[in-house]
């Protein structure tokens, strides 16, 4: 094999990935840094007070880039769990596992902040909005996929359980999404919508894009310092975690 | 800057309230994943440690 | 050389025996023939359907317009709930005794043979809630053509949540907090159903025809007929190895 071809498949056990994963961490975070803080002050200090809803709308800087995240982080983990389902791959699983309490954090985030949002703006804390609804019933399902596993002990059987769990979900969410819209939209008295949103300033849609990133960023930061705790914690018998500088201090 | 004065911007409008109620709650919810996280790696580890510990004089004994 | 077939080529050959069918109705008939020895497991959800239902009205008040619009959906949810309290029920006992794994063993495609076990579940636990819906309906005021609507919509409908329930139940098979978890994880997919199934009455009794509503839930039924015998066939492999 050529020196210049990187051997993907080398990179699927988890005595390759981890420290791989520890050394990407603090580029992560550095991206991270980085777009947060220009993507707040792109969203604090430069783009201008909304003519309806005044500095209010602020909170679509973290609102949106949490919601976005979250339906990003699910299909991502779905799609790895079912990666590892298919190949018998134990870090694809390990990655899905990896990634579902920050999505779901996200979930919760979008959530608190939509209701922030809300008050002000439509007067109740919690609007039954279609993408707010959506947002709730995706939690549900991050919680579902991590209670499926954490309730099944041997650790591969709960991989694969909750993988056709995280691929029925997959599939349900635009099925929930569009069902939630049409629900939405036939009640017309509650007409109130988030996605409404003030059409947008070139610098407010800026600072949503920058915060975005930040939150991906420190998505991947959080989710590659949660695999290897569960790498170490799986692998705890295998010779090369016991080998381990900080194993053996 | 778009801020008369600090005031202002920790004002918000009105809505400070809201804006810094998000912000807040944003960043504790962050920094406490990676405190648990910090805590589950220190766990791992420290029991690793202690397995360690029990082999070597397992092996010293012996 | 003459053409002596390996053993397990011999094995792989279509057996001259069950027909798929045959095998779903066998495994449906002697489903129905357990629920019914075990009547009081099934009286059961049926008698939580009612009394659910009575709450609302109980907890909101007698006040009809109110009730009518309540309904619906009031009626929905009893329906959800009674048909998880049976969803255990579908691979739980066998399991316990072996009967599963034959099953997954045979030779007849175990997609079928869920198929069958949903059948007899909504048989057990679906189509009572569809014949008292339009009885319970009448505590909420509900008219003709609503009553209509709702025991369609609750007809299409049912077999969905014997469907997806198949999903969760071989998921949770034998897991500690079994019966909760099964609800956490399979009350979100229900969600759609629903909101198509109230929905369609509350469409009727506005005027706006319920025929939307009711044609996405034809859809659903549709596709989880088509992907819940195999989405249930892994799930089933996987709980039990």
């Amino acid at each position: 094999m050529s020196h210049r071809l990187i051997n993907w498949f080398k990179l699927s056990s988890p005595y390759s990935f981890y420290p791989l994963a520890g050394r990407m961490i603090p580029w992560f975070w550095a991206l991270t840094a980085v777009f947060g803080v220009i993507g707040l002050y792109v969203g604090f200090f430069v783009a201008p007070t909304d003519a309806t809803q005044g500095d209010s709308y602020r909170i679509i800087f973290i609102h949106v880039p949490a919601s976005w995240l979250s339906m990003f982080i699910y299909i991502i983990m779905a799609f790895w769990a079912g990666m590892g389902m298919a190949f018998n791959t134990r870090l694809s699983s390990m990655w899905a596992l990896s990634l579902a309490p920050t999505g779901a954090l996200m979930a919760f985030l979008s959530l608190w902040t939509g209701a922030l949002w809300g008050k002000p703006t439509w007067g109740t804390w919690w609007v039954w909005d279609a993408r707010l609804t959506s947002e709730l019933i995706l939690l549900f399902l991050y919680l579902g996929f991590m209670a499926l596993h954490a309730a099944i002990d041997e650790p591969r059987r709960a991989d694969r359980a909750a993988a056709v769990l995280a691929l029925v979900g997959v599939v349900n969410v635009p099925i929930i999404y569009f069902s939630v819209k049409w629900w939405n939209t036939l009640h017309q008295g509650s007409s109130v919508s988030l996605t409404k949103a003030p059409s947008m300033a070139q610098t407010m849609l800026w600072g949503m894009l920058l915060m975005a990133l930040c939150f991906w960023m420190y998505s991947i930061a959080a989710a590659l310092k949660r695999l290897r705790a569960i790498i170490l914690e799986r692998e705890a018998h295998t010779d090369w975690v016991l080998r381990l500088p900080e194993a053996t201090a | 800057m778009i801020w008369n004065s600090m005031s202002d911007f920790w004002h918000m409008g009105g809505y400070g309230l809201y804006v810094w109620g998000s912000v807040g709650v944003s960043v504790v919810v962050l920094v406490w994943e990676q405190v648990a996280l910090k805590k589950r790696t220190e766990a791992i580890l420290r029991s690793l440690r202690r397995r360690a510990r029990a082999e070597k004089m397992d092996r010293e004994l012996a | 050389m003459s053409a002596v077939r390996p053993p397990i080529a011999a094995a792989a050959q279509p057996r001259a025996g069950v027909h798929p069918m045959k095998a779903l109705m066998a495994v449906l008939r002697r489903d129905l023939l357990l629920a019914m020895r075990r009547k009081a497991e099934v009286l059961t959800a049926l008698f939580f359907f009612l009394i659910v239902s009575s709450l609302f009205p109980l907890g909101i008040g007698p006040e009809p317009a109110l009730l009518r619009k309540i309904g619906p959906g009031v009626l929905w949810v009893g329906a959800l709930l009674a048909t998880m309290l049976g969803l255990q029920r579908m691979f739980y006992s066998d399991h316990l005794d072996g009967t599963l794994e034959q099953m997954v063993l045979s030779s007849a495609p175990l997609p079928l043979l869920v198929t069958g076990k949903v059948i007899a579940h909504w048989l057990v636990s679906g189509l009572p809630v569809v014949v008292l819906a339009p009885v319970l309906g009448l505590q909420f005021d509900l008219d003709a053509g609503a009553l209509w609507i709702l025991t369609l919509g609750l007809l299409i409908g049912t077999p969905v949540l014997s469907l997806i329930g198949a999903v969760g139940a071989a998921l949770t098979l034998g897991v500690r907090g079994g019966g909760a978890l099964l609800s956490l994880l399979v009350l979100p997919l229900y969600i759609p159903t629903l909101i198509f199934g109230a929905g369609a009455v509350q469409a009727h009794l506005s005027g706006q025809g319920a025929a939307g509503h009711l044609s996405l839930l034809g859809a659903l039924l549709a596709l989880a007929l088509f992907f819940v015998p195999w989405a249930t066939t892994a799930a089933l492999r996987i709980s039990l190895e």
